[in-house]
């Protein structure tokens, strides 16, 4: 009779049994890796204690305090020369999550849009996203940054070209300027609500003017107002559905969904005054409205098409890998050709798309970081550009950098699962 | 058992990477080359010629400290570093000495451990405009975008200036050179600020040079020269005395043509023994053959020599003397005694 394992030797424990005996072979050979591992660690770290750089200076994180000295130009939170690094490095790390998050939502649709017309049956919608497909994601994302980038400031025109009498360039209906340092775009802004200020009478006894409201919280009425708009149209879909379970008739919501959108949204707006700044060029420069710089744009493009190009792929991966017998019983059924694609086929393909997804994301953050070849501040532009350089702790801003990008990467990663987990296939 | 091999491991590369900061001179000795750092590419103070040939004023402080090390001018890897690695390249021993248009300040000098050895050039920030921006002052500025090389002690002295002055800027970052013409011909930007140097260095460059003109203010001191690595006095002293010696043969008429000459017998000037090993052992104090300091003169001339090769009124960038001129003829440039 044959074991798997030989019965316990009664003579004791011989040092060669370490090797030879199944029981504790697996033991040594771990312990053996586990040592070598630490020795290899040891090693990095005594090299690093032993760095010239890191024995002068060592490590010290103190600096994150001292006014940053420098300028960063799109300030999504409020910031001077004289804050400190720690801020310098929030406003980068901000910046960063505004493109990547911007990056990811237009990816998404290049993606979906790319990926389903290359599946076209028609030849030259085919061919052109297979050649968008495979154009973009051949060439190296900087490359496309940098391209973007010195394109729209060499054909775009300078602010100086709307300037007198009979302009070069004129802004866009009167209130939208492309130049080449950005898009000017008018701002919105509120003149009732919470906070509101009484209006500013001139002194000649001219029309009253009505001031502008700083709280935020009125963006947060909107905000509710469409989250409302959103859960009422979510309802009547529903009620629909149960009409069409119930009498196999679907009721018509077209209309009262257009209204549940829209009605309450102007309302509002209309309540809380909304009012708009446009651009008026002033000095160098356009003054008022909101500035999406170039830097903004050329990234924010370049990374949308580029990634477009991959998730296109994930999408086609998806959707061909739903049998052909779906698509056919569902024609079968009556379903028109968009129909089959929205009710049977996406809804299966999601399965398959959404974990590679989830890698494109992280790739657009992580690719987020070549911001520097446009003079665009995100984390990588302050924290390990500015900040690094200007006070020569390379290894605390590589490690807080490194900190940094880990954190934003496994919150989308944690995110993107559990929506995965809610649209997998439940198995019972 | 295990823990003594985990220890003897450490310990062994522990004394292998500490051997190698040791003495630099010896290093480049050995390696028989000069790791030196320069610029990406300013033309007058470091660029390559039409022949792949490093030329410029501060690649002429590499080649003589490479001619009074080693004998040879060309024994010298030049580095090209942007704002950015320059420091890194420094301390992590890439390069063996640094001179690249870089301003001495406090903290490089005590926080980030390097020694500044000399000041081959006294500069200070400026502004170029195109000439139809019709500005003709920096307190013109206000609103103004302004291209900004990153990681650059210009940054914060523009920051500074604006704040000071009340003026508000948009600034541009750019990382380098090129990018930095691409978005100012591109009028990207309104201005372009760096040290009054490299602006005068870059007009040239461009497609039509009488389109753009400096300011006349310069809202810093920008001291620039060759940096070393602290901690190592005898290689710092190398480099500094081989630039005083560039300086002292300019105040005393030894060239590049006559160098030679002047070194084969002891003349009438003393200094100028000494410097040129004819008289007294200076070479031997500072680790070096007597002819150190001729190799060096007779590879790249004396300061004068080499400021109107490179960037002199007869050169392509045309820079006055100015602060850079010998103190005998009111400028800041002053060797102390060879003795």
């Amino acid at each position: 009779m044959t074991t798997l394992s030989d019965p316990p030797h009664a003579d004791g424990f011989r040092l060669s049994l370490l090797v030879r005996d199944k029981r504790y072979r697996s033991y040594t050979f771990q312990a053996i890796a586990l040592i070598a591992l630490f020795v290899f660690f040891g090693w990095l770290a005594s090299n690093a204690i032993r760095n010239p750089v890191l024995q002068q200076a060592g490590i010290d994180f103190g600096f994150l305090a001292d006014p940053a000295g420098y300028d960063i130009n799109q300030q999504p939170i409020p910031y001077t020369s004289q804050s400190s690094h720690l801020r310098a490095s929030f406003i980068g790390a901000i910046n960063t999550l505004i493109v990547a998050f911007l990056a990811c939502v237009t990816a998404t649709v290049f993606g979906v849009f790319a990926g389903v017309l290359r599946l076209s049956n028609n030849w030259i919608v085919g061919k052109l996203m297979a050649l968008y497909v495979e154009m973009f994601r051949n060439i190296p994302v900087l490359i496309w940054i940098l391209i973007i980038f010195t394109i729209s400031a060499n054909v775009l025109p300078q602010p100086s070209a709307f300037r007198g009498d009979d302009p070069e360039a004129s802004p866009i209906l009167g209130v939208a300027a492309l130049t080449n340092r950005g898009f000017y775009l008018p701002r919105p802004y509120f003149t009732n609500g919470i906070g509101a200020v009484p209006d500013d009478v001139p002194a000649d006894g001219g029309a009253p003017v009505a001031q502008e409201v700083a709280s935020i919280a009125n963006w947060l009425i909107v905000l509710a107002v469409f989250a409302a708009s959103f859960l009422a149209v979510r309802g009547v879909n529903a009620w629909a559905t149960k009409r069409q379970n119930a009498t196999g008739r679907r009721p018509s919501t077209f209309w009262t969904n257009l209204g549940l959108w829209f009605v309450p949204i102007i309302l509002t707006l209309l309540i809380l005054g909304l009012r708009w700044e446009v651009p008026e060029l002033r000095g160098f420069n356009f003054q008022g409205g909101i500035l999406a710089r170039n830097s903004l744009i050329a990234l924010w493009f370049a990374l949308s098409i580029y990634t477009g190009a991959f998730i296109a792929e994930n999408v086609r991966a998806g959707i061909l890998a739903i049998s052909r017998g779906q698509t056919e019983a569902a024609a079968a059924l009556g379903l028109r050709p968009g129909r089959v694609m929205s009710l049977v086929v996406l809804p299966q393909a999601l399965r398959i798309i959404i974990p590679p997804l989830i890698s494109q994301y992280l790739n657009i953050t992580k690719n987020t970081s070549l911001a520097i070849a446009v003079g665009y501040m995100d984390l990588t532009g302050t924290l390990g550009g500015i900040t690094l350089n200007q006070t020569g702790r390379a290894l605390e801003c590589v490690l807080l950098l490194m900190a940094f990008y880990l954190v934003f990467s496994l919150v989308i990663s944690a995110v993107m699962n559990a929506y995965n987990a809610s649209v997998a296939l439940k198995e019972r | 058992m295990k823990k003594s091999v985990l220890l003897g491991t450490v310990a062994a590369a522990g004394f292998a990477a500490a051997g190698a900061s040791a003495a630099t001179l010896d290093d480049v000795q050995d390696r028989g080359s000069l790791n030196c750092g320069v610029n990406t590419g300013v033309p007058g103070f470091a660029a390559p010629d039409a022949n792949g040939e490093w030329q410029g004023f501060d690649v002429a402080i590499c080649r003589a400290v490479a001619a009074a090390v080693l004998g040879d001018p060309n024994a010298v890897n030049f580095i090209s570093t942007t704002g950015k690695t320059r420091f890194t390249a420094l301390a992590s021993g890439e390069v063996d000495l640094l001179a690249r248009n870089t301003t001495w300040t406090f903290s490089r000098d005590t926080d980030l451990k390097f020694d500044f050895v000399a000041i081959n050039y006294y500069d200070g920030q400026g502004f170029i405009v195109p000439t139809a921006l019709g500005v003709s002052s920096a307190e013109e500025l206000d609103g103004a975008t302004i291209c900004i090389q990153t990681g650059t002690t210009t940054e914060l002295n523009l920051a500074d200036y604006f704040r000071v002055n009340n003026m508000s800027y948009e600034p541009v970052p750019i990382e380098n050179e090129a990018e930095a013409r691409t978005q100012f011909l591109a009028g990207a930007c309104d201005v372009y600020t760096t040290d009054r140097s490299a602006l005068a260095s870059v007009r040239v460059t461009y497609p039509s040079p009488d389109d753009y003109k400096l300011l006349p203010e310069v809202i810093s001191k920008e001291p620039l020269g060759p940096l070393v690595r602290h901690g190592d006095s005898e290689w710092g002293d190398i480099v500094r005395w081989t630039y005083f010696a560039l300086v002292a043969a300019e105040q005393y008429g030894v060239t590049q043509d006559n160098v030679a000459e002047m070194a084969t017998e002891a003349g009438d000037n003393p200094e100028v023994n000494r410097l040129l090993g004819t008289e007294g052992e200076l070479g031997a104090m500072i680790g070096l053959e007597s002819s150190w300091a001729e190799n060096a003169i007779a590879a790249v001339g004396n300061y004068g020599e080499i400021f109107s090769r490179n960037i002199g009124e007869e050169s392509a960038v045309g820079l006055e003397r100015g602060l850079n001129a010998l103190y005998t003829e009111g400028g800041l440039q002053y060797a102390p005694p060879f003795r």
